[in-house]
């Protein structure tokens, strides 16, 4: 008797191309003739800090004693025009988001955070709340199309200004929050009706270009009494471009943020396929900035995916002045904590990869309105943690600079990174590790 | 990103001011393009005889050019020389001759602009020290336009400066930002034109020419230009005759115009027009999106 | 009266003296000469005074204007009375694009025409325009009235909100979401009071009006709103 022939199958095998992902998505888009929206920045890999690596101490160059060899943190911002420039302890600032993507509680947090840290936080597209004001030591507030909530008083209570032109995560996009995080006390602020999805301009509605955003930082300057600095934010584009227009323009400050940088809600698409990563931004504001000789005087802020202090540290050796984090205060206060990972099943995520910020659903009680969910973030606790991270990324940060030499965090320099991808190297400018190659620039 | 400034005198004894009227207004205009300016001022001319501005380089041997274009011409050129600039007067049958001893002996000269009446000078810098330079005050003409640059995608240099010439006693300035310029390049290089920068403003203008040379009028040309240019852009175009304007559909970018009975004025913002003689009486007013505007003196064939 | 010359005096020294007023000042009444197109004139201003300005303005002229009285005996450039939150502001020829634009409160009228984008993005402010109005004006309009006696340029009102508009002479092209209502008897009274506070008097007959406000058909995403 013969028995059954086995034939030998190939093992199955999914496609890079159509992954996973990729089906589920289309299949989406299939059922609902809508584009996928979601909150969070670029997730797929690009090249970034940790593509860099120091060149710590050695027989050429010598370290600082931990504690009694002082390595300073200390940056000031917005020495070029203001008359009262930002002094802040540590080179970290908290960036722009909006009361609306976040709760009320979350933004009380962030302004006892970084008070108690000695930096700053910013408002987003939703205007100034009295809570953030409050316990906010130093606030910037945003001017974006929208306006939404925009007026005098809140422009004179701020301690700087931040006009925004674009972020990262969806550079040529407007702001967008959908109907269940318009609460009533949102819908008041963005003077909306209840409940609707907020479709935000993508243009500022007063100016459009260089030349004319040069009369308009001189109306805010005027507004003020040229009191306070005036940033201008850009989405990582066409950063050599953006920055020295920006310096023409008037800028005290120039906020570069990175393709990973995050956004409450925007089209996926958006997300992972427009702008670029903050490795790539960074040496061409700062060659900018070289060129115009204004290096240090027009100060450069970036943000995009800083998760410790050593993305904090190779930011400000590739020439920023300082930081700014996110997303990554956001995980500070709980986003995408295993303790949540069965509420997020239940909301089809699970912790890890919850990004539906947009929905107002959030487990963790941050990118929501719904007053129970945010009743789980409590300011003051959520305050420490906010203090507590930005303590480590700056010992992160000084541990890393002394270990290179350093007295001072600005003292960090290119020389100090090398890559460990040609990628990394060609877009940091940095040679790749052992060798004196940068790609693009010769040997 | 800019600021542009035209005048065109209806009042022919207004001519011996053109030049300080234009250099004022592109003092105003500093602040929104403080990296480099050019301007064109359409003078006297003379019967039978053409004009060609050009530029040279600093070490060149201007002597040279002059004697070479003397043999030329039979001794029938004369050259003025301002600043970085020659102007070169010529009779009209030996134009040709001349541009090809141009390029083939002095090829790091460019002509900057040709034609019956126009004189073209641009230059890096300060827009008020720029037309100092050229001694833009003592010019007279019965029209100029003139443009201040803030430099967006392309490097600050003289060659990216506008005005661009599109033609015999024709020149394009542009405040705004296309996005579509090097695609639009790519075809026109194709049809025969020739690109020295990496400027958009350098595009539209190629575009424009390849369109009158394709037997186009210049308003024609200026109606495709809303179909095939995409952006956001207000053009001044200089004519032997007058000036043209045009905004696209979107008209983000600012564009005052004036008029009394002696002039017809553009300015980029109503401050650059503000000292103009007689400008509280004047009519102020905007041109509309996608509209082809002409203010020309009356001349044979139109 | 406090009479200030910008041919001598700059916009810095000028607008630092108006912040610098009392709320309770003596000083109510200011007269500016020579503006010559001079951008950010009395912007920022916060006081119940009154001020009268002698010429053409530049760009933003009583920008974020507060509880004062603006007359601009002249053009405004772009921007005039841009987010503007309470007061008044007359501008006596016409006014560049922009003009209110995201303005929260206060009157704004126009006695000449009102260029593009006359609104855009207003959020409870109210305009009067004697003349017509460009394109693409009261885009996005969240809140207040546009009242214009004149013509609508294309794209009126597109991406509406919640903002009134009231056009008495012809539109020449509504913007996305941008529909014809219904003129009842509290619309009437509205605009019967937009335009007496404007100063136009019984000349002016509200019925020749028509009210324009949004179909609210792009108030949730969907994908038949697509475009």
């Amino acid at each position: 008797m013969n028995k059954p022939v086995q034939i030998p199958r190939t093992v199955p095998r999914t496609s890079e191309t159509f992954t996973e992902y990729a089906i589920s998505e289309i299949q989406r888009a299939a059922a609902t003739g809508i584009y996928d929206i979601r909150g969070a920045g670029a997730k797929r890999r690009v090249p970034h800090f940790d593509d860099l690596l120091f060149l710590g101490a050695s027989i050429s160059r010598y370290p600082l004693e931990g504690y009694r060899e002082r390595c300073d943190t200390d940056v000031v911002l917005g020495t070029r025009f203001a008359k009262k420039p930002i002094e802040l302890k540590i080179p970290i600032t908290i960036a722009g988001m909006s009361f609306g993507a976040l709760s009320a509680q979350v933004k009380e947090a962030l302004g006892r955070g970084a008070s108690a840290a000695g930096t700053s936080t910013t408002t987003g597209d939703g205007g100034m709340t009295p809570e953030e004001r409050t316990h906010s030591k130093t606030l910037v507030y945003q001017v974006l199309p929208s306006r939404y909530g925009m007026n005098p008083d809140d422009l004179r209570k701020a301690d700087a200004i931040e006009v925004v032109v674009g972020q990262g995560a969806k550079p040529g996009g407007g702001g967008m929050l959908l109907g269940r995080k318009i609460s009533p006390r949102v819908a008041k602020m963005r003077t909306l009706p209840e409940g609707i999805d907020q479709r935000s301009a993508c243009r500022h509605p007063d100016w459009t270009g260089p030349d004319d955003l040069e009369i308009k930082i001189l109306e805010l300057r005027e507004i003020t009494d040229w009191e306070k600095p005036i940033y201008v934010k850009i989405g990582a584009t066409r950063p050599y471009y953006d920055t020295a227009l920006a310096v023409k323009a008037g800028a005290d400050v120039i906020v570069l943020d990175g393709m990973q940088g995050g956004t409450a809600a925007t089209q996926e698409v958006f997300i992972e396929h427009v702008g670029i990563p903050i490795l790539a931004a960074i040496p061409r504001a700062v060659e900018a900035l070289q060129d115009l000789g204004m290096h240090r005087t027009v100060q450069l802020i970036v943000s995009g995916g800083i998760r410790h202090g050593a993305d904090v540290a190779k930011a400000l050796a590739l020439g920023a002045d300082a930081v700014s984090i996110g997303t990554a205060a956001m995980i500070a206060l709980g986003d995408n904590s295993p303790e949540y990972d069965e509420e997020y099943r239940k909301l089809g995520s699970r912790a890890g990869a919850y990004d539906d910020w947009h929905e107002g659903l959030d487990p963790a009680g941050i990118s929501t309105q719904d007053e129970e969910l945010a009743k789980r973030i409590d300011p003051v606790t959520g305050g420490r943690k906010i203090t507590n991270f930005l303590k480590v990324l700056t010992l992160e940060c000084q541990t890393i600079a002394r270990a290179c030499g350093k007295s001072h965090v600005h003292n960090l320099e290119p020389e100090d990174l090398v890559a460990l991808t040609v990628e990394a190297a060609a877009m940091a400018r940095v040679p790749l590790a052992g060798t004196d190659w940068i790609p693009g620039r010769g040997f | 990103m800019c600021g542009i400034a035209g005048l065109f005198l209806k009042n022919e004894s207004l001519e011996p001011e053109l030049g300080g009227l234009l250099a004022g207004m592109l003092g105003t205009l500093c602040d929104r393009g403080p990296d480099s300016a050019g301007f064109a001022v359409y003078g006297a001319t003379q019967k039978g005889r053409v004009k060609l501005t050009l530029r040279v380089p600093a070490d060149a041997d201007v002597a040279a050019v002059e004697q070479a274009l003397s043999d030329a011409t039979g001794g029938k050129a004369s050259v003025t020389v301002r600043n970085s600039h020659l102007l070169v007067a010529l009779p009209e049958d030996s134009e040709q001759a001349v541009r090809k001893l141009l390029a083939s002996r002095f090829p790091e000269v460019d002509v900057v602009s040709f034609g019956r009446r126009i004189e073209m000078y641009k230059d890096m810098g300060r827009p008020d020290r720029v037309a100092e330079r050229f001694g833009l005050a003592s010019m007279s003409g019965s029209h100029a336009i003139g443009h201040t640059r803030m430099a967006t995608e392309s490097a600050v240099t003289t060659s990216g400066a506008h005005p661009f010439t599109t033609g015999p006693d024709q020149c394009l300035v542009h405040n705004g930002s296309l996005s579509n310029h090097n695609l639009m390049r790519r075809r026109l290089i194709r049809e025969g034109i020739r690109f020295e920068t990496e400027n958009d403003t350098e595009v539209a203008a190629g575009y424009l020419a390849w369109r009158m040379q394709s037997g186009d009028s210049l308003g024609e040309a200026l109606e495709g230009a809303l179909s095939d240019i995409d952006g956001f852009y207000t053009f001044v175009v200089g004519t032997e005759h007058g000036f043209g304007v045009l905004r696209d559909p979107i008209a983000c970018k600012p564009a005052v115009m004036a008029e009394t009975d002696d002039y017809v004025a553009f300015g980029s913002e109503f401050r650059a027009l503000a000292d103009l003689p007689g400008i509280e009486k004047a009519r102020v007013w905007e041109p509309e999106p996608a509209k082809v505007y002409f203010w020309e003196r009356p001349h044979d064939g139109r | 009266m406090t009479v200030v010359d910008l041919s001598s005096t700059s916009v810095r020294e000028l607008n630092q003296a108006l912040h610098d007023l009392d709320p309770q000042t003596g000083e109510k009444r200011w007269r500016v000469l020579n503006p010559r197109g001079l951008h950010a004139i009395a912007v920022g201003l916060n006081v119940p005074i009154e001020i009268e300005i002698d010429g053409h303005v530049g760009y933003y002229c009583a920008g974020m204007n507060k509880l004062a009285t603006v007359r601009i005996n002249g053009n405004a450039a772009t921007g005039v009375g841009e987010n503007m939150m309470s007061g008044e502001i007359r501008v006596a020829g016409d006014a560049s694009q922009c003009a209110g634009a995201t303005g929260r409160g206060g009157l704004l009228v126009i006695d000449g025409n009102a260029s593009a984008r006359c609104g855009i993005s207003m959020k409870g402010i109210d305009i009067v325009v004697k003349g017509s109005v460009g394109h693409m004006s009261a885009f996005m309009g969240q809140a207040g009235t546009l009242v214009v006696l004149g013509d609508a340029g294309e794209g009126f009102g597109d991406s509406l909100f919640e903002a009134r508009l009231y056009v008495r002479g012809t539109v020449h092209g509504l913007g996305a979401d941008c529909i014809e209502k219904p003129m009842k008897d509290e619309h009437k009274a509205e605009l019967r009071a937009k335009l007496d506070a404007a100063g136009i008097g019984g000349e002016v007959d509200v019925s020749e009006f028509r009210r324009y406000g949004s179909a609210r058909q792009l108030y949730h995403f969907n994908v038949d709103n697509v475009y």
